[in-house]
């Protein structure tokens, strides 16, 4: 059982691209595989992966309800609240249940239990199958809910179960990535040869750094831009793996379609990324052997 | 005063490229970058720091160990895991967190300190193009969306001050927090989308964000050239979602030069991309001026 995660500071560098056909690189050596996106706000593996769906859960979170009938007016429900979903006004209660984080401090505060724990529906999971065998799952955030991490939590806790599983994160360095790549063996940064690819880079690197997980940096479109990613790379002793640039894979991709499939020169590519990470990352201990080779 | 909020949905379309090069062709506005995860505005502009403060967006518990009598009661009351037990000690996993507060207010012994966390930094800068107003939010944090709504209403107070009418923000990618922040109340929200099919799903997304918060919405289409069908469909797509159609930037090498160079691809005049965005530029300062 092996868990990794693949994410990046900057959007566009090619998460996807790398999570999806390592994901076909595996079914294809026949190593059961299970795909995660936990790209909520924007999931796209399922273009290219193209699963049938066959169950869908809608994901719930926890919001208060009020009875105004036991209500007293204390307010204590609006003093516990850290986050400004729930207002007490004297005899008033005003709820924002999109601002409420679900953590229950005012239905365990109320004294006249007036406040019950309710829920509220934020997003959707969809759970199937593609044809080469991978197993699939996406969280899909409601258009204008702000709060991703209980979708991604959802996702997570949804997961098929397989040999290994392929997370596919969101770009950034916050809380929604956190909550995606936190219980992973290793994760895969994908970055470009650029000043802004290189800037989130080394956002991405403090941010895996504190998770304390081990990491490799695949560097996409390697040929283009310039050398300072691949030089700061060696100054921190991270492994790098690299992928050409290459205009086929980039209106492969444009059609939904994966490299792994449509570019014969990229199968290779792939299944030696598989290769490579699959002997770097131990899944007993989630040690990473230092560095990998180029 | 105009606020031109530039967003994408998907990641990685060209969005701060374009604010840079909007900038450039504004001549004097107040910027405002509120990809607060992974700011890169700054890396074009070279901004020159002129006032630095810390951003606190919420609160942190610790525990405090001498007066912990180990009884449980914050495990059983945190919804969100972060109490650690490691050999009888009582712990707060800072990244699992929430800030809620709840083990505070439920610990018998008073042994939890619950107090504001620094959760970044925030800076008003100035550039060539005119004040910046930018954020670095701190590894593994959270209140993203405080922080953008705060880089607002500063970059808001600096436009007054500076007597700009113009404000051009850099948004961030997604749908969630950050995004909402940087988008209610803009007076334009301008989407760069991609001729793929994930930047078309996404560019939807968004789109219905845009929508779902009221405010007016243009898209231009970036690298159009990679795949000009997908690009004709945006185009439709975005009439039939009532948007401005802001044009097309071709495909161009010369973004990643200047991006190299420390400039706004802009001021490359001969790049073939220079001119499509100017284009770009001409119907968006139109569209915003022309609005109430």
């Amino acid at each position: 059982m092996m868990r990794i995660a693949i994410a990046s500071g900057k959007g566009g560098t090619g998460k996807t691209t790398v999570a999806t056909n390592l994901a076909l690189a595996a079914a294809a050596k026949n190593v059961p595989v299970a795909y995660l996106d936990c790209d909520v706000e924007e999931p796209n593996g399922a273009l290219f992966l193209k699963p049938d769906t066959e169950r869908e859960l809608n994901v719930e979170v926890s919001v208060p309800a009020i009875d105004l009938k036991k209500c007293v007016g204390c307010g204590i429900c609006g003093k516990i609240c850290q986050f400004n979903a729930i207002a007490a006004l004297g005899e008033k209660i005003l709820l924002f249940p999109e601002l409420c984080h679900g953590c229950g401090g005012c239905w365990l505060a109320c004294p006249t239990y007036a406040v019950t724990e309710s829920k509220r529906i934020t997003g959707k999971l969809q759970i199937g199958q593609n044809t080469e065998g991978v197993k699939f799952i996406q969280g899909l955030l409601n258009i204008g809910e702000a709060m991703s991490p209980p979708v991604i939590k959802a996702v997570k806790r949804a997961a098929p179960e397989a040999e290994l599983t392929i997370i596919d994160s969101p770009p950034g360095t916050s809380c929604p990535v956190i909550e995606s790549i936190r219980d992973s063996n290793y994760v895969i940064l994908v970055t470009e040869p650029t000043p802004f690819g290189l800037n989130d880079l080394k956002l991405a690197v403090d941010m895996v750094k504190a998770l304390v997980l081990p990491f490799v940096v695949v560097i996409n479109r390697a040929d283009s831009g310039d050398d300072q990613t691949r030089q700061f790379c060696r100054d921190i002793g991270a492994g790098i793996i690299e992928i050409p640039d290459s205009r086929k894979v980039a209106e492969a991709y444009s059609r939904g379609e994966l490299a792994f499939n449509a570019v014969p020169e990229f199968r290779d590519v792939f299944t030696g990324l598989l290769d490579k990470i699959l002997a770097t990352a131990n899944p007993v201990s989630g040690q990473l052997e230092r560095s990998v080779e180029r | 005063m105009k606020e031109l909020v530039v967003i994408s949905g998907k990641g990685g379309t060209g969005k701060t490229s374009l604010v840079a090069s909007f900038a450039y062709l504004a001549e004097s506005c107040v910027l405002a970058d509120c990809d607060v995860d992974a700011a890169d505005l700054h890396l074009v502009l070279q901004p020159e720091i002129i006032e630095r403060r810390n951003f606190s967006g919420g609160k942190r518990a610790e525990i405090i160990s001498q007066k912990c009598t180990g009884c449980g009661k914050c495990a059983q009351v945190c919804r969100f895991d972060a109490i650690i037990v490691d050999k009888g000690i009582y712990k707060i996993d800072p990244i699992a967190c929430e800030g809620c507060g709840v083990c505070d207010w439920f610990c018998p012994e008073k042994a939890i300190a619950f107090n504001p966390a620094i959760n970044g930094e925030w800076y008003v800068s100035k550039t060539k193009y005119g004040i910046m107003v930018h954020a670095k939010l701190g590894i593994a944090e959270e209140n993203s969306g405080k922080l953008v709504s705060m880089l607002r209403e500063k970059s808001r107070k600096m436009a007054e001050k500076q007597n700009q009418d113009l404000i051009l923000t850099d948004g961030s990618p997604g749908i969630g927090c950050p995004v909402i922040a940087s988008l209610t109340g803009a007076d334009l929200a301008l989407i760069v989308a991609e001729p793929t099919l994930s930047g078309i799903h996404d560019l939807e997304r968004v789109a219905q964000l845009v929508k779902h918060f009221g405010i007016a919405g243009a898209v231009c289409v970036n690298k159009w050239d990679l795949n000009p069908e997908l690009s004709s469909r945006i185009e439709q797509l975005t009439k039939e979602l009532g948007f401005v159609a802001a044009g097309n930037i071709r495909y161009d090498r010369t973004v990643t030069m200047a991006q190299i160079n420390q400039q706004s691809v802009v001021e490359y005049q001969h790049a073939g991309c220079s001119e499509d965005i100017r284009s770009v530029w001409n119907v968006i300062y139109e569209t915003l001026t022309s609005s109430q």
